[in-house]
């Protein structure tokens, strides 16, 4: 190979894809690392602490888009303080000084300030995309820089993100000019929007295909969005309030049918639990569906919105559609490969779903492969039984609403059903886990699960021996985040080496304690081990007695950066 | 602010409220607690007046609760014989009618459980109508909203005044009953329960009546 002339070795690197097989090819000898650095366009960090971005745009001249993930996982769940960290403007500003042509950026679990966006607006000519997930710090002064001098921006999408809103002039920043958008979602924001100007902008975009609104945009405004725009193909509702017997909705409904392109539907923010019949006749086209965000809507119209639904490949929704509605989706969806059930009164603490909704669909879904699923209960049974219909599975969550919740029939724990999905299911990359479970789930997991990227563990286990099964067995575990079970020192320290080989470890209300932090991060140098000390619940006052506090919390993570300099007080690098 | 039990378990960070984790004990621990608190772990960012976790029916649960608390108000959770429950801030502590949250469980995002909150937050107002009983010596109230829907709301009145609504269908009313359920509409007229749908009839409906079956067969048709 090394007498071919580079820009042939380029050309076949452009068919490798992957970033993990970019990562194996640029390993390969000095000349390919060369070949594959400069010309690597897409670039992704899963942890923006690992490198510094001064590195990776000089490593990477050829860079235009990159993916950063900031925060760790658990931070979703509010287990990470606020001013952790995850800002991504150094990124920005170390790739404007470097003159990186950068063309798209995705971010998640990062904080982003108006600056940081008015800066990325600012330096990046041929800016095209921008995809922000569960990030905060940004208003939407900063959306309007974006719109206002990304020129040549595509799109412009906002999951789940806390944005805080200071109304909705930044809509009316987009110029007249501008007529390249593709793709719009700013579903998550909570404040008024500039109608006019939302009318206006679809009417000047002709290649639009996906359109996410926020609850602020009424039926009446949607309803001349569809007429303007038919070839969408990704439609979120924002606000479903209406009188079914009212002008409106009945243009709604003439519009609706005009949308024959749409495939993915989601959003009804604020919903009227009946009438989403205007819909039905674009169901059968659907491969997606998302109704997480409407807990108006009553399990029967749900059920009867499904029925026509024969294509779908991907459904969120949430429990209030009941084992019987997920019996209708198991009888109906057979082309369904994600299914998330997510819970409608999450302080109640009352799932409507149990174990027997799960087993339907794994018995009547074969394709399925991904699957999040909160219930009231689950047992081994189930999980046996789901394991044998779909052995197929990538991704596999279960919450049980009350973590410690034994099998529901039998009251033993749920090892031998975990154990089953992970002997049968032999790709599965992604396991969350919960009920009651002891050391021998873990046993099993390391045993099988050999595929295992991703493992969430809460209060389960009984001892170190548990996850010393997990660390042994599972070769190609990347992240590993455990809250709230009886695993200490022994178990952290087993395999120190093995922690660079992952992306990243986090232990909650474990039973790890200060000194089997420090002795960790002496031995492993290429690691960041941080504790996060929030209320001075440790106290460093010297002398080795520190050393036997518990740690409320620690997240190490590999990185070539060393420690970090934008630490808070409450974070300590040991 | 004024706290009702469920929304104490709202999440808001704005009022850094501290709460406890768990902790969990070993196996074989009684699940009795009050031998002395675990180590509690007070997190001021973490917004949840986070209380116990509901116990498993059987097998050793090994939370335990931290009763180290601020406040000297104390809650015991009705739905759980064995739990206790500690209440941050809660100067009137009515009895919680659900079990607890743990901190960052059940594992949804924020942003997922404002959107829920949001929702719910429309009817937190309450809309009481007046309901009269032919018959009855003195009216009731209810709160409209506390009802999902037809079926919720009719039950609701059969429990309150102790009678039974025959079957409703479209063409015949409430048949096969002494009793039917009427409202009075923004219009001022009397309309017969059922007919719209649930979202036009709580957005119209200013009173109720409970109509002698008599009385009511003209509705029906």
């Amino acid at each position: 190979m090394n007498y071919f002339p580079d820009e042939v070795l380029e050309h076949i690197f452009d068919f490798v894809g992957s970033h993990k097989d970019r990562n194996s090819v640029s390993q390969v000898c000095k000349l390919w690392y060369r070949i594959e650095s400069y010309s690597r366009q897409t670039v992704f960090v899963g942890n923006c602490y690992a490198i510094g971005p001064e590195r990776v745009a000089e490593r990477f001249s050829g860079l235009k888009s990159i993916t950063l993930k900031g925060k760790p996982h658990f931070a979703d769940f509010n287990l990470v303080p606020p001013d952790w960290g995850g800002f991504v403007y150094p990124w920005i500003e170390a790739f404007a000084r470097s003159r990186v042509g950068l063309e798209e950026l995705r971010l998640k679990r990062m904080v982003v300030s108006d600056e940081s966006l008015e800066l990325l607006s600012r330096s990046f000519p041929n800016f095209k995309s921008l995809v922000l997930v569960s990030c905060e710090g940004f208003t939407t002064d900063g959306l309007a820089a974006v719109a206002a001098y990304c020129r040549q921006l595509k799109e412009l999408d906002l999951q789940e993100n806390d944005v805080e809103d200071h109304r909705g002039h930044w809509l009316s920043c987009f110029p007249e000019s501008s007529t390249s958008l593709v793709s719009l979602n700013f579903a998550c924001l909570k404040g008024d929007i500039n109608l006019p100007a939302l009318e206006r902008l679809v009417a000047r975009s002709p290649n639009l295909k996906s359109l996410r609104l926020s609850r602020a945009v009424p039926l009446d405004v949607l309803q001349r969005i569809l007429i303007r725009a038919p070839q969408l193909l990704d439609l979120g509702v924002g606000s479903y309030l209406h009188d079914p017997d009212s002008e409106n909705y009945n243009k709604l409904v003439t519009a609706i049918q005009k949308c024959k392109s749409v495939r993915s539907l989601s959003g009804f923010l604020d919903v009227a639990p009946h009438c989403l019949s205007a819909f039905h006749v674009i169901c059968p086209n659907l491969t997606s569906l998302n109704l997480s965000y409407a807990p108006g809507i009553y399990d029967n119209e749900l059920i009867k919105l499904i029925r026509h639904c024969h294509k779908l490949q991907r459904l969120w929704i949430l429990d209030c559609i009941g084992d019987k509605g997920l019996e209708v989706v198991a009888s109906t969806c057979k082309d369904l490969e994600e299914l998330r059930v997510f819970p409608s009164d999450p302080y109640v603490g009352q799932a409507a779903v149990t174990e027997e909704g799960l087993v339907a669909i794994s018995r009547g879904c074969q394709k399925l492969n991904s699957i999040l699923y909160f219930c009231q209960q689950m047992t081994n049974a189930a999980l046996i039984t789901v394991a044998k219909n779909c052995p197929n599975f990538v991704r596999f969550r279960l919450c049980i609403l009350d973590p410690t919740k034994p099998d529901a029939v039998t009251q033993q724990p749920l090892d031998e059903g975990f154990g089953a999905i992970v002997q049968a299911c032999k790709g599965l990359k992604r396991l969350s886990l919960s009920g009651l479970l002891t050391d021998q789930v873990f046993l099993y997991i390391g045993m099988y699960a050999e595929q295992l990227e991703m493992l969430s563990i809460a209060f389960a286990g009984d001892s170190d021996k548990g996850m010393q099964y997990v660390l042994k067995g599972c070769k190609k575990l990347r992240k590993l985040e455990i809250r709230d079970s009886p695993f200490g020192n022994a178990a952290l320290l087993m395999d120190v080496a093995k922690y660079e080989t992952m992306r990243s470890l986090w232990m909650s209300s474990c039973e790890v304690t200060l000194g089997g932090c420090k002795a960790l991060a002496k031995r492993m140098p290429g690691l960041n081990v941080e504790i996060i000390n929030e209320n001075d619940q440790m106290e460093f006052v010297g002398g080795c007695d520190d050393d036997r506090q518990k740690v409320e919390k620690m997240y190490l993570y590999r990185t070539l950066a060393g420690q970090r300099r934008d630490a808070p007080e409450f974070v300590w690098t040991l | 602010m004024e706290r009702s039990s469920s929304s104490s378990m709202e999440l808001d960070s704005d009022l850094n409220l501290k709460a406890t984790e768990l902790r969990l004990g070993l196996p074989g621990h009684c699940g009795d607690d009050d031998d002395g608190p675990e180590k509690s772990q007070i997190s001021s960012t973490s917004p949840t007046t986070v209380l116990t976790i509901g116990r498993s029916s059987s097998g050793g649960s090994n939370k335990r609760s931290s009763p180290e608390a601020p406040s000297s108000n104390e809650c015991r959770s009705q739905s759980d014989s064995s739990a206790s429950g500690v209440e941050f801030e809660d100067r009137d502590c009515a009895p919680p009618p659900a079990k607890a949250q743990v901190v960052g469980w059940p594992p949804i995002r924020s942003y997922r459980k404002t959107c829920l909150q949001q929702q719910k937050r429309g009817s937190e107002s309450g809309m009481y109508v007046k309901v009269s009983m032919d018959g009855a010596p003195y009216l009731r109230k209810v709160d409209v909203k506390m009802y999902k829907s037809y079926a919720d709301l009719l039950a609701g009145l059969e429990s309150m005044f102790k009678l039974k609504f025959g079957e409703y269908s479209e063409r015949e009313g409430y048949n096969g009953s002494a009793y039917a359920p009427t409202y009075e509409d923004k219009d001022g007229d009397w309309m017969l329960v059922g007919d719209v749908s649930w979202e036009m009839f709580i957005s119209s409906c200013k009173r109720l009546r409970i109509m002698r079956g008599s009385e009511a067969r003209g509705l029906g048709n």
